[in-house]
């Protein structure tokens, strides 16, 4: 089938994408960089385009919470955001994720005041990982817009039920423009079926939702918080092959490699930076370095088995953090992989490096220096965790 | 029968069980309630049982006014809205404090749904700390009588001003002690289209340190006295003032309450009881009661 | 008891929880008295009074937690508290 490319804004792909999905009520508050998103969405409104209760509220917190009402009252819901807004969320996260409502949202990757900056890390999404959101990284544009019926499928499959994040490096995706293929409200309606929930807020079955649990049945609910993501796990492959069959594109379910079978160096990182290290990938496999790229799209549920399997044949492995966990000096891929290592018998060093942020670039020549750091490994030659792009004028 | 069912674990005497009683009785059983995190919420939803007979959703402490905000514009896109009464019932701790920039949105995004405070003037839940809404030289475990303090320095907020100043086209006070008014004023909150509110006067003997049998007793007192007017505004104008004929002085409203004791024992109590008497004659003349 | 996952609940299940034992004094009904004003069943915080098909009132004691209110605004004073024996 002949496609039609069209070179829009990252923003605009997004938006077009969360319109074919057809949500049913829309929060939006604005923050840079998803701005744009939620106001592509409000002219799709006003255009008449989209069939959907769309709320200006007066605040992030407002935003998932107007979200938590319609979703829990059976609405497929849908918001965006990014670093101060959702961080301002965090309570409402976990709140979301344990009453187990299927919420999607986009985060658009930006930096944490304080210092104030308004650019790209993952600080923000990495931070709330233990909120019970599913969390997937996208690596371009056509990935960002593809995500959100994947998300959807997945969020609402009757046996997940946990909200998602759909998230995508803020300005390095959200404000650049690319030729995509605008996804189509034929293929996704097929794609997508609608939203219904086995329980819901209705006067003709009432039932409590959101009660208070005691010591004598809390850790039920967790545990089956986490069973869910387990189902996830499976799931997101078998949505991103499904995907493939109707739409013709794929970018891996969980992880993806990249010139990794016969890798001796194993890059690895998420999102938009996966674009940059397979450029330099390509120019170094040209001067017969044996190196690869093991991209993680799926941060939460984490794809231990599928970290493990790809890992097998590593001698170095290197991980990409735009991130960084203050007190334990290190980004929080970087100590996940390490933790899923070490009860297997991949014996490979892992050295973390931590770059891009508040949006400083990444130019290939960081990920070259930080590859043939990688080389001085196993000369013993190595530092665990650092900040690969650090200012030595101003540090 | 009511919509609220026994076996909840409210205090004996409780005033947040008849508010939750009397406004589920107002409304009848198409109606979907949101609470935020307080007594009501947490007596009557302790898992796996609830008392409440209508929908019900608890999210967080400081977002009822959001959550319900959703739920309103869920039923409308899913085209279910119909004739159900969506209400916020929240505790005057999430609502005049913590809750305050919620509602604010969702009475200025004009939703059609009713928040009804249900006022006990403290936190309640948590042991009695004051709350924006706790009234001048209330003893609370935040603001208590001491060798140097009369309890509360602070006033109440006037958050039906508040609300009303919104542009909300039917603002309420009202009072578990007067039940059929209060019944009646709820369910025409309801009626009217847009986002309405009720503030109901709630004495708690538990916090205000009464026996649970003078619940009533006391919020009569509070309206004799003219410590808590009963009006309605429509449109932001004030009607249907209930009048007092013969007005009790505040003495024997403070009297009966623990949280006040402090003024009869403690040297210049007298004196600082003609503050509140003060604040009862501005009602009378603000709210024209005589 | 099977977790329901959403943390919802049935709607009145908390009739399960017998809040009778809570109380010390229990309300005694004097039907010679009363006026059939029904005041009592509506300031009832457990909603526990009903009305009898004589008109009369009485509530149900395995909920009843002997507050008092009733017996408080009766306006003529025919409900009285009494202290529940073992």
């Amino acid at each position: 089938m002949r496609r039609r490319m069209v070179v829009v804004e990252g923003s605009y792909a997004v938006a077009h994408a969360v319109k074919v999905c057809r949500p049913h009520v829309i929060s939006a508050y604005p923050i840079t960089p998803q701005t744009h998103i939620v106001e592509e969405l409000s002219q799709f409104v006003a255009d008449g385009e989209m069939n959907c209760e769309y709320m200006n509220v007066e605040s992030e917190f407002s935003a998932i919470s107007a979200l938590i009402g319609s979703s829990a009252a059976g609405a497929r819901t849908y918001s965006s955001t990014t670093s101060q807004g959702l961080a301002l969320m965090h309570e409402a996260l976990f709140n979301a994720s344990g009453m187990r409502l299927p919420i999607v949202m986009t985060v658009v990757n930006r930096a944490l005041s304080a210092p104030i900056n308004i650019w790209n890390d993952q600080q923000d999404s990495i931070a709330q990982r233990d909120t019970g959101w599913i969390q997937l990284y996208a690596e371009d544009v056509q990935e960002s817009a593809d995500m959100l019926p994947q998300v959807y499928k997945l969020a609402e499959d009757e046996d997940v039920l946990l909200p998602a994040m759909a998230c995508m490096d803020g300005f390095i995706l959200s404000h650049v423009y690319e030729p995509v293929i605008l996804l189509e409200q034929s293929l996704t309606d097929e794609f997508l079926l609608p939203y219904s929930p086995e329980f819901a807020l209705d006067t003709k079955n009432p039932m409590s939702f959101g009660m208070l649990a005691d010591p004598s049945t809390y850790t039920e609910f967790r545990y089956k918080q986490e069973k869910a993501m387990g189902v996830a796990l499976k799931k997101i492959e078998e949505i991103a092959n499904e995907f493939k069959d109707v739409y013709g594109r794929y970018y891996g379910g969980l992880v993806d490699g990249y010139a990794l079978d016969d890798a001796e160096i194993v890059v690895m990182a998420m999102g938009s930076v996966v674009g940059t290290i397979k450029d330099t990938i390509d120019e170094l496999r040209k001067e017969g370095e044996p190196v690869g790229l093991l991209k993680v799209r799926s941060f939460r549920p984490f794809p231990t088995d599928a970290i493990r399997s790809a890992l097998k044949n590593a001698k170095v492995v290197v991980v990409l953090d735009k991130d960084i966990s203050i007190g334990r000096n290190e980004g929080a891929l970087c100590t996940e992989v390490k933790g899923c290592l070490y009860n297997t018998d991949i014996r490979a060093p892992v050295i973390g490096f931590i770059l891009g942020l508040g949006g400083r670039d990444i130019p290939m020549s960081t990920i070259k220096k930080i590859i043939s750091k990688a080389k001085l490994v196993e000369k013993g030659i190595f530092v665990e965790s650092e900040i690969a792009d650090l200012r030595e004028d101003l540090a | 029968m009511s919509l609220l069912k026994p076996g909840h674990r409210g205090c004996a005497g409780c005033c947040d069980a008849l508010a939750g009683k009397f406004v589920l009785d107002a409304l009848g059983e198409d109606t979907i309630v949101v609470s935020p995190t307080g007594c009501l919420e947490v007596f009557t939803t302790p898992y796996p049982e609830s008392a409440w007979g209508v929908p019900w959703i608890h999210s967080l402490f400081e977002n009822a006014a959001a959550v319900a905000s959703g739920v309103e514009a869920a039923l409308k896109a899913l085209g279910k809205k119909n004739n159900t009464k969506i209400v916020a019932i929240g505790g005057d701790g999430a609502t005049l404090d913590i809750g305050l920039q919620a509602i604010s949105g969702a009475f200025e995004r004009g939703h059609d749904f009713t928040y009804i405070c249900v006022d006990n003037e403290a936190y309640m839940n948590t042991g009695v700390q004051r709350s924006g809404a706790t009234p001048l030289y209330a003893s609370t475990t935040t603001s208590p009588a001491g060798k140097v303090s009369f309890g509360n320095p602070l006033h109440k907020k006037n958050m039906p001003a508040i609300i009303a100043a919104h542009g909300s086209p039917y603002v309420a006070t009202a009072s578990v002690a007067y039940a059929p008014d209060m019944m009646r004023k709820v369910k025409k909150a309801a009626e009217v289209k847009g986002p309405t509110y009720v503030h109901v006067h709630a004495p708690c003997c538990t916090g205000w340190r009464f026996e649970g049998s003078k619940t009533v007793e006391v919020g009569k007192l509070a309206v004799e006295t003219a410590m808590w007017p009963l009006y309605e505004m429509e449109n932001g104008v004030i009607t249907n003032v209930r009048k007092l004929k013969n007005r009790k002085p505040v003495e024997e409203y403070l009297k009966v309450q623990g949280r006040f004791k402090h003024l009869f024992t403690m040297q210049g109590g007298t004196e600082e009881i003609k503050k509140i008497q003060a604040i009862a004659d501005w009602n009378v003349k603000h709210f024209g009661m005589e | 008891m099977k977790l329901i996952i959403k943390t919802v609940a049935k709607p009145g299940s908390t009739r399960a929880n017998k809040t009778g034992a809570w109380r010390s004094f229990m309300p005694v009904f004097d039907h010679k008295l009363c006026s059939k004003c029904g005041i009592c069943a509506m300031y009832c915080p457990e909603g526990i009074i009903t009305r009898l098909e004589n008109g009369f009132f009485e509530p149900d004691y395995e909920y009843c937690k002997g507050c008092g209110i009733c017996a408080n605004e009766c306006p003529k004073k025919a409900i009285v508290m009494v202290l529940e024996g073992k």
